[in-house]
């Protein structure tokens, strides 16, 4: 028994050591004299530091409480809390998804100052737009150049080359009805060829020679980095950044042009909207970090003097197919239906 | 003196009708309540439009439903016989055999669990996959050797990976508790081994066995993580929840699928309900605990037998560490330890280890205390038969609630500031909305996502403990919470101790119910690792997942060394004579 005693007593040591420190964590927030507000952000994990800077230098009285995670998370999160908020502010979240909270009614239309600045086509045309775009994430191929060599297989440069026999079973893209890259990859084929039919014909076509879908964004363009599968249907940024950390990979811009969303901010409605709140939203498109985007992406929402960053294609805006988010948005439980209906479950795997 | 005694006895019982009742409550609050709000969105549309059955039938309609469906149990079914199956012969070596080297074994037993599930599935794909060290047969030194991971194989793998431990830890607490006495009887009538086996180890440890089944089927069957990754184009139903609810935002959708999966465990329960009807305790308080004898063929087949289980293991932890200090697998491989700094990822360095740390800590000091005290109302006392089955009921769901309908269903019930009253303008404050935003939330959500196989285990325990020793205590007219604190747990102590250690790495690893919970000043490292993978730094990934590993691996090193004075203790209660 006095084994038993001392262990409790042991455990109880620690415990009240641990209490203070503890105390803080458990009860969150509090005793702190700085306004604070809580961003939701589904940006790169190791980019955000840097894009803080600028704020952090201007405004040391606001503290910044970052959540990350994807898109998908994010927006399940955002929608779960639509009772109480907890975010006040949505940084860089796919506008398609900040569509679908708009459309329940959490977003505050604010018009944050330089708005002016912000390419047309990537805001909201109201005048207090829901969201206010701060770059465009598009699609890309990362093709691994050792694993095609190996294979004989020619690094394919469209959309159309995807089809081709040679790449049977060599081709991972990501899951439309798991993955908002996988979506607009398929967004953008039904509305680039003549008739959606047409696109249909496509896609049936792609099927067949597509090994997984995968249930992420950025999976396919590591598994080809790791030479799991030497073609990855993925997004430029991901291709751009794995040939730059020295993997294997050449970034396909396709030819017919890439499907493309746009990463946007937005006001969260909320009772008591802090005033921080909204000095985030007008650093967030403010030249200077914009410049710091554009260090990692080919298209800025705010022109900038940066030269593009390596790897992409020479006139980026010009790679953009044609896109219509609001008709990506309102079809896209029919397109999904659709799709899983021709060619999710079915596909056994071999 | 008559009346005094009368009234003690009264009050005893009115004291344990309070405790059950209050335990009811809480588990219905923590359980049944947060859960309520999202399955009655199965019944509405996104708008929150009431539409009866229409999802259920939509579902049915798929065409690709039937197949997830039958997937999920193929998936199941060959988990649950391999996981059983490894996890008895595991189990029976530890505690029935003189197995070399047992101290390692034991220390190992649960390590698959230790490791978190991305690190699996990247270890998985860095000896499986199509550039794995097996499949390219080392660099090409040896022929390779394709198992095809992506699709049915590696879920199997990976499924196994994960529920062999649990059937482990329930195998071992039924196989532990047993009577020599029994054996030598047996013995003594000159039975075979194999008839000892079947007429006496099986029989008593029916119980376990059965439970083990369930959890194991359970699990598999509405486990996402391991079909995400490795689970190619094969669809389960657990993924089709993950499609409904991260990748297109469609609760409602998302809550009906979480409706098919409880059927199961709700069979689970019945069959088990009737199962148990017969069951009747084995250590009175006369038993004398089992003493291994040796046996050189059965003592070395089970030494082969647990080596190879733990060489893969190990194997693909070996290759997590490998991930963590190789710069470009598999082009460039030289080492680095640049990995393990944290700084230029994420910008929180080891603060989200820390907290990782704590909040396991926190999860297995209250969840332990909280699961073995509600499974000692429910398993040993006779008053309000009927809300205590409800409480045994309730704590067998949340293994079949996965994680991420777990953390929603929070989210929708702790965040809600107030509740309206039905048919009256007026607003009920809810008072667990202040546990949103803290630790305390995620500690509550780990308790009650692991709380299953918890109680199963404790319950199993205690099922072996004779109720005899209440039924004297309270002839005696002890209290019986004096009996819970002398000879209740001290006699379940090993338990309690693996209930806390299981809390604990759980908690390191879980993904799926926090990434939705954790506050933005607590982040916690396992969602971490899902953030730096998907920045591409695998590395890194790799890097967290060791130190977690590293970390269970520490704990479990401290839980030996106290277990092992704690068994003295409690093989003292059990035959006070023999010391």
């Amino acid at each position: 028994m006095k084994k038993l005693f001392s262990l409790v007593m042991g455990a109880a040591v620690i415990g009240t050591a641990l209490a203070p420190s503890a105390n803080a964590w458990w009860w969150g927030k509090k005793g702190s004299e700085k306004a604070s507000i809580t961003v939701y952000t589904a940006l790169e994990d190791d980019q955000i530091p840097n894009y803080l800077k600028s704020f952090e230098r201007d405004y040391p009285n606001i503290e910044v409480n970052i959540v990350r995670d994807s898109t998908g998370i994010v927006t399940a999160k955002l929608l779960a809390e639509a009772e109480n908020p907890q975010a006040d502010v949505v940084w860089g979240l796919a506008a398609s998804s900040l569509l679908v909270a708009n459309d329940r009614g959490l977003i505050q239309g604010y018009a944050p100052k330089g708005l002016s600045n912000v390419k047309p086509s990537f805001r909201d045309p109201a005048k207090k737009p829901s969201w206010v775009g701060i770059d465009s994430w598009i699609s890309a191929f990362c093709v691994n150049k050792i694993e095609a060599q190996k294979k004989g297989l020619s690094i394919p440069k469209s959309w159309a080359d995807l089809t081709k026999p040679e790449y049977k079973g060599h081709i991972v893209m990501s899951n439309p009805a798991s993955s908002g890259t996988g979506y607009l990859s398929v967004a953008s084929r039904l509305q680039n060829l003549p008739s959606e039919e047409d696109g249909w014909n496509y896609l049936d076509a792609l099927h067949t020679n597509i090994a997984q879908y995968m249930h992420s964004g950025s999976k396919p363009c590591k598994a080809a980095g790791k030479g799991e599968y030497p073609i990855g249907v993925s997004f430029g940024y991901r291709a751009v950044k794995q040939v730059n950390m020295g993997q294997p990979i050449e970034a396909v811009f396709p030819k017919e042009g890439s499907g493309w969303d746009v990463e946007a901010n937005a006001l969260i409605k909320k009772d008591k909207i802090k005033p921080a709140a909204k000095t985030f939203l007008d650093w967030a498109i403010s030249p200077e970090v914009s410049r710091e985007y554009a260090k990692s992406f080919a298209i800025t929402a705010v022109e900038t003097d940066v030269p593009l960053p390596k790897g992409f294609p020479s006139n980026p805006e010009k790679q953009l197919a044609k896109n219509d988010l609001q008709w990506a948005a309102v079809n896209r439980e029919r397109i999904l239906a659709e799709w899983a209906k021709r060619y999710d479950g079915k596909s056994a795997p071999k | 003196m008559y009346f005094k005694k009368n009234l003690n006895k009264s009050f005893n019982i009115l004291l344990l009708k309070i405790l059950i009742i209050f335990v009811f409550i809480l588990v219905s609050f923590f359980i049944i309540i947060p859960l309520l709000p999202l399955f009655l969105k199965s019944f509405s549309d996104n708008k929150n439009n009431f539409i009866g059955l229409e999802n259920f039938t939509n579902y049915i309609q798929n065409p690709s439903l039937t197949q997830s469906f039958i997937n999920s149990l193929k998936v199941a079914l060959t988990t649950t016989f391999f996981s059983v199956l490894i996890g008895f012969i595991y189990a029976y070596a530890l505690t029935r055999t003189r197995l070399p080297f047992k101290k390692f074994f034991n220390t190992f037993s649960l390590f698959s669990l230790y490791i978190p599930p991305l690190a699996v599935a990247i270890g998985l794909i860095y000896i499986f996959g199509k550039q794995g060290l097996i499949t390219q047969g080392f660099f090409g030194t040896i022929p390779g050797f394709d198992i095809n991971l992506y699709g049915f194989n590696g879920i199997i793998i990976g499924e196994i990976f994960y529920c062999f431990p649990q059937a482990l830890i329930i195998l071992v607490s039924a196989l532990n508790l047993s009577d020599q006495r029994l054996y030598e009887a047996a013995e003594s009538l000159k039975a075979s081994p194999l008839r000892k086996f079947l007429t006496i180890t099986l029989p008593n440890i029916k119980y376990g066995l059965m439970n083990s089944f369930f959890i194991c089927f359970i699990l598999s069957f509405t486990d996402f993580g391991v079909p995400k990754v490795v689970g190619g184009n094969f669809n389960v139903l657990a993924t089709d929840i993950y499609k409904q609810v991260v990748g297109q935002q469609n609760f409602a959708m998302g809550a009906t699928i979480s409706i098919y999966l409880l059927v199961p465990s709700i069979l689970a329960f019945l069959i088990d309900k009737n199962f148990q009807k017969n069951e009747a305790s084995l250590i009175s308080g006369k038993s004398i605990p089992f003493k291994p004898r040796k046996n050189l063929i059965v003592d070395s087949i089970m030494f082969i037998f647990c080596s190879l289980i733990l060489i893969l293991v190990i194997g693909v932890f070996s290759s997590i560490v490998l991930a963590s200090l190789i710069k470009i697998w598999p082009y460039d491989i030289s080492l680095s330890l640049q990995n393990f700094r944290f700084s230029n990822v994420a910008g929180n360095g080891y603060e989200p280890y820390f907290n990782t740390v704590f909040m396991s800590i926190y999860t297995a000091i209250f969840g332990t205390i909280f699961v073995f005290f509600t499974a000692y109302l429910v398993e040993k006392f006779k008053p309000l038969k009927k809300i205590r089955m409800l409480i045994y009921f309730f704590s067998t769901l949340p293994i079949a609630i996965p994680g991420l309908v777990l953390g929603l269903s929070y989210i929708l019930f702790f965040n809600k500031p107030s509740f309206s009253v039905p048919f009256l303008d007026f607003q009920i404050f809810n008072p667990f909305s202040l546990l949103y935003g803290t630790m305390g939330i995620l500690v509550l959500a780990n308790i009650i996502h692991f709380f299953t196989v918890c109680f199963i285990s404790a319950t199993t325990t205690l099922k072996q403990i004779d109720k005899e020793f209440e039924e004297v205590s309270e002839s005696l007219k002890v209290p019986f919470y004096k009996t819970f604190l002398r000879i209740t747990i001290p006699l379940s102590l090993p338990t309690i101790l693996e209930i806390g250690s299981y809390y604990f790495v759980n908690s390191m690893i879980t993904v799926s119910a926090i990434i939705f919970l954790y506050p933005a000043k607590i982040p916690v490292s396992s969602v971490s690792i899902v953030n730096m993978d998907d920045a591409g730094d695998t590395a890194s990934a790799a890097a967290m997942s060791t130190l977690i590993v590293l970390t269970s691996l520490f704990v479990r090193l401290i839980y030996e060394f106290t277990s092992r004075n704690v068994s003295k203790k409690s093989s003292v209660w059990i035959n006070p004579l023999e010391t």
